[in-house]
């Protein structure tokens, strides 16, 4: 059941990110671009798919817990670390770079060609980097 | 869709639809059990759903530079960075900002901002992408 619901999820999360262009990444950079031809609509995308979150987060807290059993998340921790503003920052510098963030770098793995599969490669080696870097730079 | 989605992820199973989150956490093992299953069975869905579509109504433009010392630098900074940061767009920036997640806020803010300064200098002042 568990496994189901996370399949569904996964399904739709990727089709949406296809069909709403999240995985072209010239549109990506082009709503990146403010400086040049701002291309706006992915906000709406991005809009879009917080609308029916919020109405979910607010649903679960009437909500004794999930239909599939286990807990709903804790409240979010409220403490802005060194690691979230370096991450974020590094995080977007590469986004910006190719216009791909995780999401849609899945979506498009199977048919995104030669260059879609180093790009996940080099993000999952980027993954494991992260433990010793953390504390390297003692980020906690 | 990816809202709904996001949604039937957190009614569902509890859990925050993140994909850095979800990758991060299969690969450097901290995901064990059925959380393990559930995360790959979230996979199997994002990578194997657009790939089945594709055959059926082809293949949209993914546009994607083929400038391979781009794509590796640019992966590498993805993956260290949503991991340093705990999140990307989907897990701060749908989920955490629906909540008004104070981190996902912020950290929302940065990587947008980090983003078009990145493609502002390199489109606008190199020239290089």
């Amino acid at each position: 059941m568990r496994v189901a619901l996370a399949f569904a999820a996964g399904s739709l999360f990727g089709l949406g990110l296809v069909i709403s262009g999240m995985t072209d990444t010239s549109k990506v950079q082009g709503w990146l671009d403010i400086l040049g031809a701002w291309d706006p609509t992915l906000a709406f995308v991005l809009a879009g798919a917080i609308l029916p979150m919020a109405l979910a987060w607010r649903l679960s807290r009437r909500w004794s817990g999930p239909i599939a059993g286990g807990a709903f998340p804790a409240a979010p921790k409220r403490e802005i670390g060194r690691d979230l503003v370096l991450g974020a920052l590094l995080f977007g510098a590469g986004w910006g770079l190719v216009g791909l963030c995780p999401g849609p770098a899945l979506a498009a793995l199977v048919w995104g060609g030669p260059m879609a599969v180093l790009f996940l490669a080099a993000m999952a080696a980027g993954m494991m980097m992260a433990i010793p870097a953390r504390r390297h730079l003692r980020l906690a | 869709m990816i809202g709904t989605a996001g949604a039937i992820l957190l009614l569902g199973t509890g859990r925050i639809m993140g994909a850095s989150g979800i990758l991060g956490s299969l690969i450097d093992g901290s995901a064990r059990g059925t959380e393990r299953l559930e995360k790959l069975g979230f996979l199997v869905g994002l990578i194997g759903m657009p790939a089945l579509a594709v055959v059926i109504f082809g293949a949209p433009e993914t546009n994607l530079t083929v400038n391979a010392g781009l794509v590796v630098l640019a992966g590498l900074l993805v993956g260290i960075g949503t991991r340093l940061g705990n999140g990307c767009t989907s897990g701060h920036g749908v989920c955490g900002i629906s909540r008004l997640s104070l981190r996902a806020i912020v950290a929302t803010v940065l990587f947008l901002c980090a983003g078009m300064a990145t493609v502002g200098l390199l489109r606008h002042g190199l020239g290089v992408i």
